[in-house]
């Protein structure tokens, strides 16, 4: 009784939210339009919830975003005018891939600056130990192998 | 012992890096409309809805633009800051309502025809400003949000200052606080009135 309650709840549950989206391609019954919105939304940042993008987030001002992409589309903007347009109101944050330029340079380069420290680092450490280990891993002198033998009996009497 | 030094050396430049980064305000955006001229737009001022409203009748004086609507509570907190401001200073100050009915959330947009929005609107902007005092110049409604976008808002309340040629010279993004008003916008409007 309980499950099949659920099961209803899930089901009226799912038609609205069918009901909304077929609403939003009614907009665009355009498949190739969609397609360009989908691939657009996923280039742009929601500047609201800031680590979504416009495609995924709900947020209104994204809702409010892909409308006015999809008003573009259809007035025949082309991809880099509508994300020009963004850039020119929200910033270069609102693309989720960040042009190479000045202010973003330790953005693009912060990373692979990094792996080749970490790289340096790691070598030279690598060359020391070599070196100490070259150094230290002699034969033992013959003063050296008596104390060790002493060392070594002086264990055994124990 | 020189070991120890660069792990520690290591370690206090990570707690430098992170407690930058805790500082950052991650909603402080650079807008890159600052150095940019205002957008130009066309709207029903709140008082007087059969007349329009559009930024160049303010060429030749700073002026600031405010964005708010009745549901931004961080606007309801910067309200009384604005309307002292506007009792003190003789700078134009204008508000932006930004998506009044749309944008509470509380309505079905699909259901709600567009002249009904427009009175409802009208009438809830109207209601607030008589409950909190109106320091506004004039009131423009922005009842769709499309000019909002041509601004880059993304936040309410956000609050703009415009020159005498109509270049914006500054952006504050959420509620203006006594400090942001006394160090940041009074310098840079005194500094435009010249």
């Amino acid at each position: 009784m309980m499950l099949r309650a659920l099961f209803l709840a899930l089901c009226l549950a799912s038609t609205g939210a069918v009901a909304s989206s077929a609403k939003e391609a009614a907009l665009a019954a355009d498949p190739v339009a969609e397609k360009r919105l989908q691939a657009l939304s996923k280039e742009l940042r929601c500047l609201v919830c800031q680590n979504e993008t416009i495609a995924d987030s709900n947020a209104e001002l994204a809702v409010d975003l892909r409308r006015e992409i999809r008003g573009m589309i259809a007035d025949g903007r082309s991809d880099g005018e509508i994300l020009n347009f963004m850039v020119t109101r929200y910033g270069d944050f609102v693309l989720y891939r960040p042009p190479v330029k000045g202010t973003t340079l330790l953005l693009w380069g912060g990373p692979i600056a990094l792996l080749v420290l970490g790289l340096v680092v790691l070598v030279r450490y690598q060359r020391r130990r070599a070196e100490r280990v070259a150094t230290q891993d002699r034969p033992l002198t013959a003063d050296e192998t008596r104390r060790a033998e002493a060392l070594l009996s002086e264990a055994d009497q124990r | 012992m020189n070991r120890y030094f660069w792990i520690l050396g290591a370690f206090a430049a990570l707690v430098v890096l992170l407690a930058v980064g805790l500082g950052l305000n991650p909603r402080d955006i650079p807008s890159p409309l600052v150095g940019k001229p205002v957008p130009t737009f066309k709207l029903a001022v709140l008082s007087t809805p059969d007349k329009t409203f559009g930024p160049e009748e303010l060429r030749g004086k700073p002026w600031l633009l405010n964005v708010w609507a009745s549901w931004c509570v961080s606007c309801r907190q910067e309200h009384p800051i604005l309307v002292q401001f506007s009792k003190k200073v003789d700078v134009p100050l204008i508000g932006l309502n930004y998506k009044e009915v749309r944008g509470d959330g509380g309505f079905d947009m699909s259901k709600l025809p567009a002249e009904e929005e427009r009175k409802m609107a009208l009438q809830r902007a109207n209601q607030w400003l008589a409950q909190h005092g109106d320091p506004y110049k004039l009131t423009a409604m922005d009842i769709d949000g499309r000019v909002g976008i041509d601004f880059g808002v993304y936040g309410v309340p956000e609050t703009y200052v415009i020159d005498k040629e109509g270049i914006i010279r500054m952006k504050h993004t959420g509620p203006i606080t006594p400090d942001i008003l006394a160090k940041k916008i009074m310098p840079l409007l005194a500094e435009l009135g010249k």
